[in-house]
């Protein structure tokens, strides 16, 4: 996957045999062992292997639950409960499962984050970066589906909001929405078909992460300077260097997950989900689960016409296009310069957007009052300003901070200052 | 602005008049009223933090609580809620023996069935069974009880829980704070009173501060003092049964929490150390490499 000379060399007769037959643990040395990886890489180049892990847990606790779930809307609800009392260690399953859902969330925002403070998205890593978005979309639609399964409250009302966003287009509408719960309304054929697809999409992203891991080994990464790798001495061997560092980056982070799962499994969830479905009981408010609620926020923020276009479909638009707009980052940013290390403007408007997506989430959580609306609809401008004005813009007009010439330049500075 | 200033007002009022004289804060209580009517946003009052034995990352439960507990759900509660997902054999968690259990379940009166000629019966509760509903099915536990069924007892405790609001639930987070759900139901059974003045309450409800849904609702109050009779000599109190049913229903809900409160520790424990090795071995590694 590496691209270039491969160094590995089998020793054993059996490792040989194998090598020239199908050289799969050849690749695995390539890509994992003596991969050179940037000699500067930080703590925030741990998120991707915290991802793998997470996927790795999703989908290993995932299959034992479904040997004991039942998608029935009779039976769904009471079957998560007899996976909580009766299954032997079910309640441990179950709650790492539905915990382990948040921090894949939390470990891909701070994945996200990482890559737009560092440019990791520009030139030539575009295809690497929209990858990434397209499994970022696979898992908000399996996190999705995933929370309507245990059939509580929260996931029949859930589900009837999102699923009547699509009636908001004009003519394929209804067609479209209809064509996802199978039916009318949310309901049993709604329930088999998000089971089915729950069960199918992870193994989808696992399969686009492939990918993903490819393109990264073609271009290789980038680092906190941003300066691409010139030399040999620019560069370290993946193991041991990156491997121990994302090691400790994962214990650290299974750390904060594990205090979740064990002490407080319920904080992050609702509960209202632990009513079952009603379909003739609202709840008080229905809010999705907190990875959505930055989009939920500007969804709700639309509450004007605009010319032909009514504010439901404008606020569907809106969500879908705050989206989509991460497909086209990398010709949006004009930049030469790659890291906000060295690009003090972008930096400031960075932690803005930061802090932006954070008050947008905590909007997304109250019910809308006349305040509360306007703040989200200068959050949703300042989220879309970011990609379409700022970054285009603050490119061609900003002065960066002199580059270092290379990666071992800019170590060997920092170390003579420490 | 109006609003957001009468909010500040209330609020500040709510933090300054706690605990004062009586007379203060039952008009207090009438501002806070028609606040939350006038916003639609209930509860009037958060619910009181109460201690439990249960909380924490070394919580266990109190098993004579529990004990004290499924009598008060037993002798009161059980008339109109059900608590379908709860077996009689988990009892023993409670502190049972076989034969305790045994004697428990036989009780009640299980319909099973259809038998050899195909008529359903009815027989004497074995531990494998599940407690009883007090109604033959949500109709009619809705049909007695003015149009809503009285909710599930299984789950209660954690299908309730007021929101905390900011920045109380990011100090939840380190305070491992689980326990909203008892804590609503004790204050909500302790926290029957009388309308303020000038307050309207529908007919066949009965106004409470702690009521999630509204100002009012169905459920008369459940508890008088002397009800329930401890074996133990625990208090014959609204508070004390209020107190011990909210964690037996905690129990009912969670009944792994101890387990896994306990396989926690053990896990946090092995994570740390093995955290410290994986920094140490990071530490050896790159002692001879800039970076």
């Amino acid at each position: 996957m590496s691209g270039g000379h491969s160094s590995y060399e089998p020793t054993s007769g059996l490792g040989k045999w194998v090598d020239s037959r199908l050289p799969l643990p050849r690749m695995v040395y390539d890509s994992f062992i003596a991969y050179p990886v940037p000699r500067n890489l930080n703590y925030a180049y741990t998120f991707g292997a915290m991802l793998a892990v997470m996927l790795v847990v999703q989908i290993l606790t995932g299959v034992v639950l479904a040997m004991h779930y039942v998608a029935s809307i009779d039976l769904a609800f009471g079957s998560v409960e007899g996976i909580m009392r009766d299954v032997n260690h079910g309640w441990l399953l179950r709650y790492l499962h539905a915990n382990g859902a948040s921090f894949f969330f939390i470990a891909v925002y701070l994945h996200i984050a990482r890559g737009l403070y560092y440019g990791s998205y520009k030139a030539p890593r575009e295809i690497l970066w929209i990858l990434g978005v397209i499994i970022y979309l696979l898992m908000m639609a399996t996190g999705f589906m995933g929370y309507v399964l245990p059939w509580g409250q929260m996931s029949f009302w859930g589900a009837t909001v999102i699923t009547g966003f699509f009636s908001a287009f004009p003519l394929v509408g209804e067609w479209i929405q209809q064509f996802l719960l199978g039916g009318f309304a949310v309901g049993q054929p709604t329930l088999n078909r998000f089971f089915s697809l729950h069960y199918l999409l992870p193994f989808v992203i696992a399969g686009v992460v492939i990918l993903h891991v490819w393109a990264l080994h073609v271009t290789g990464q980038t680092n906190p300077t941003g300066v691409e790798v010139k030399s040999k001495t620019d560069t370290v061997a993946f193991t041991p260097y990156a491997t121990v560092k994302d090691a400790l980056g994962v214990v650290i982070f299974l750390l904060a997950y594990s205090w979740f799962v064990f002490y407080m499994p319920n904080y992050l969830g609702h509960p209202d989900n632990y009513t079952m479905a009603n379909a003739l009981k609202t709840p008080a408010h229905i809010v999705p689960e907190w990875y959505y609620l930055p989009f939920y926020a500007m969804l709700r923020a639309i509450t004007f016409n605009v010319g032909p276009i009514d504010s439901k479909l404008g606020g569907v638009l809106v969500m879908f296009g705050s989206i989509i707009v991460l497909f086209f980052l990398p010709w949006l940013d004009t930049s030469k310069v790659r890291s906000a290390v060295y690009r003090p403007w972008y930096k400031l408007f960075f932690w803005l957007f930061v802090a932006d997506c954070i008050l947008l989430g905590w909007l997304g959580s109250r019910q809308p009052t006349d305040t509360y609306t306007l703040m989200a609809q200068f959050g949703t401008l300042y989220y879309f300003g970011f990609f379409l004005v700022i970054m285009p813009v603050l490119g061609l007009i900003e002065t960066p901070r002199r580059l270092p010439n290379s990666i071992t330049e800019a170590v060997l500075e920092k170390s003579a200052k420490a | 602005m109006k609003k957001l200033v009468a909010s500040i007002a209330i609020a500040a009022s709510l933090a300054g008049f706690a605990g004062v004289a009586s007379a203060a804060e039952e008009h207090d209580l009438k501002a806070l009223t028609e606040h939350a009517i006038e916003g639609g946003h209930f509860p009037i009052l958060k619910p009181k933090n109460e201690d439990w034995s249960f909380a924490g990352p070394f919580g266990k439960y109190d098993k004579a609580q529990l004990q004290r507990g499924l009598k008060v759900y037993k002798e009161v509660c059980s008339a109109c809620h059900s608590m379908k997902l709860v077996a009689f054999r988990s009892l023993e968690e409670l502190g049972y023996n076989d034969a305790q259990v045994k004697a428990f379940a036989a009780q009640y009166d299980v319909q099973d069935g259809p038998n050899g000629d195909g008529e359903m019966y009815t027989r004497k509760g074995v531990p494998s069974d599940h407690f009883p509903s007090p109604f033959a099915n949500e109709e009619a536990a809705a049909a007695a009880n003015g149009g809503a069924a009285p909710p599930d007892f299984s789950l209660l405790a954690k299908a309730r829980g007021v929101e905390r609001g900011f920045p109380t639930f990011i100090f939840d987070i380190f305070t491992q704070y689980q326990e909203g759900g008892p804590d609503y139901i004790h204050s909500l059974l302790t926290g029957y009173t009388n309308a303020p003045e000038g307050i309207q309450v529908a007919e066949g409800t009965h106004f409470n501060p702690y009521f999630a849904g509204a100002s009012a609702l169905k459920m008369p109050p459940p508890l008088s003092d002397g009800q329930v009779t401890f074996d133990d000599g625990a208090p014959a109190t609204v508070d004390q049964y209020a107190r011990d049913v909210a964690a037996f229903m905690m129990w009912a809900a969670e009944p792994h929490l101890e387990e896994r409160k306990r396989t926690g520790f053990m896990v946090m424990v092995f994570l740390v150390i093995f955290a410290g090795l994986v920094y140490l071995t990071k530490k050896s590694i790159y002692a001879n490499k800039e970076h």
